[in-house]
């Protein structure tokens, strides 16, 4: 999944602070998982945010609404007929929820109100760590299923370089070194034939050296 | 056993203070509340486990919300007992009274006054 964390508050205020009426709109998928934008991040942040200008005596309506996705057309199509009496919306959904909300409601501000980090997993309850970059030509079947591009610091391809010690990374000692995982993982597959076999230079054009990207499907389209 | 307590206090009980969510505490401050507390089982003692270890950590974000919006997080309180300990319900509940009385109304309310 997409992996979010809320900004601080102050920076959301900051953000909001002209609004009179204000929408709080959260996602029902990745950011209610690793639970920084849904239904119920939504209800705290906007009552956080009503005692704040209720506090400085400042009048502002903020409503409250989460959608099954931002990032689809027909969801958000169920808002259209609402969007109008407000001023701005605040979305708690990934940068591509909040992107896809300002380009169907082109006249109304949208803004962040959550962080997007990256693609990855939950290690356990309060702990995501990235496990994916979407460099669009996935090495996985090579590297014992560890990813040399988000979890090797260096984006190594034939190895670990000459900082890896006792399993960890040199940028870090808190950083597990990538390669360590990929060689035990190797191992235990009994494939490290694999390591021995040289990893052509990567072709980086799919990834976003590449510009923008784009995927279609002419099968699917209508 | 009959104990005095302060009467301002408004009692809301539930099965186990893991049930309370960080959503019930801050719309008590929004609906005028000048101070929330929440009474738990001692620690480690908690027939569900780790229910009260979950009231302690809502109530610390509950803390550090109310503080970042202007209300003040000293406001709400985390405190613990054994079921047995009724003198120490109506102790919590004086403390409290005392240091919410200290620290004078929940600030929304004064601006409504003053607004009106
Ligand atoms: S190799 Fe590329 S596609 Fe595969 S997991 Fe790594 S970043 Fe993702
Ligand atoms: S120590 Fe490991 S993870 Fe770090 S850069 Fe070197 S190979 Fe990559």
């Amino acid at each position: 999944m997409i992996v979010a964390k809320q900004k601080p508050i102050e920076e959301i205020i900051e953000e909001v602070k002209d609004s009179k009426k204000l929408l709080i709109l959260g996602c029902n998928e990745c950011v209610t998982v690793c639970e920084a934008g849904g239904k119920k991040e939504v209800a705290v942040l906007a009552s956080a945010l009503r005692m704040y200008f209720m506090n400085k005596g400042q009048e502002i309506t903020i409503d409250e609404h989460t959608l099954e996705r931002q990032c689809d057309h027909e969801y958000l199509e169920e808002i259209r007929g609402n969007i109008d009496q407000y001023d701005a919306v605040l979305s708690l959904a990934c940068g591509v929820g909040v992107q896809f909300m300002a380009e169907k409601y082109f006249n109304i501000p949208i803004l962040p109100g959550v962080d997007t980090c990256f693609m990855g997993a939950t290690e356990e309850r309060g702990v995501w760590s990235e496990r994916c970059q979407g460099c669009g030509k996935c090495v996985l079947a090579k590297t014992g299923g560890i990813c040399p591009v988000s979890r090797c610091a260096k984006r190594l391809f034939n190895g670990p370089c000459g900082g890896s010690t006792k399993g960890h990374c040199e940028i870090n000692k808190d950083v597990v070194c990538g390669w360590q995982l990929i060689i035990d993982r190797l191992k235990e597959l009994g494939k490290l034939d694999d390591y021995e076999t040289l990893a052509p230079i990567k072709d980086w054009s799919t990834e976003r050296a590449g510009g923008p990207r784009k995927v279609v499907r002419e099968d699917l389209q209508a | 056993m009959r104990l005095q307590y302060p009467e301002n206090i408004r009692i809301v009980s539930i099965p186990c203070t893991g049930k309370v969510d960080l959503i019930h505490i801050l719309r008590a401050f929004e609906k005028g509340a000048d101070g929330v507390y929440v009474v738990g089982c001692l620690e480690g003692e908690c027939r569900y486990i780790r229910g009260n270890l979950r009231a302690r950590k809502r109530v610390e974000k509950a803390q550090a919300i109310l503080e970042s919006v202007g209300i003040g997080g000293e406001r709400v309180q985390m405190y613990n007992l054994s079921s047995s300990e009724g003198p120490k319900f109506a102790e919590f509940a004086t403390e409290m009274t005392e240091k919410i009385k200290g620290l004078g109304p929940n600030p929304i309310k004064l601006n409504k006054k003053k607004a009106a």
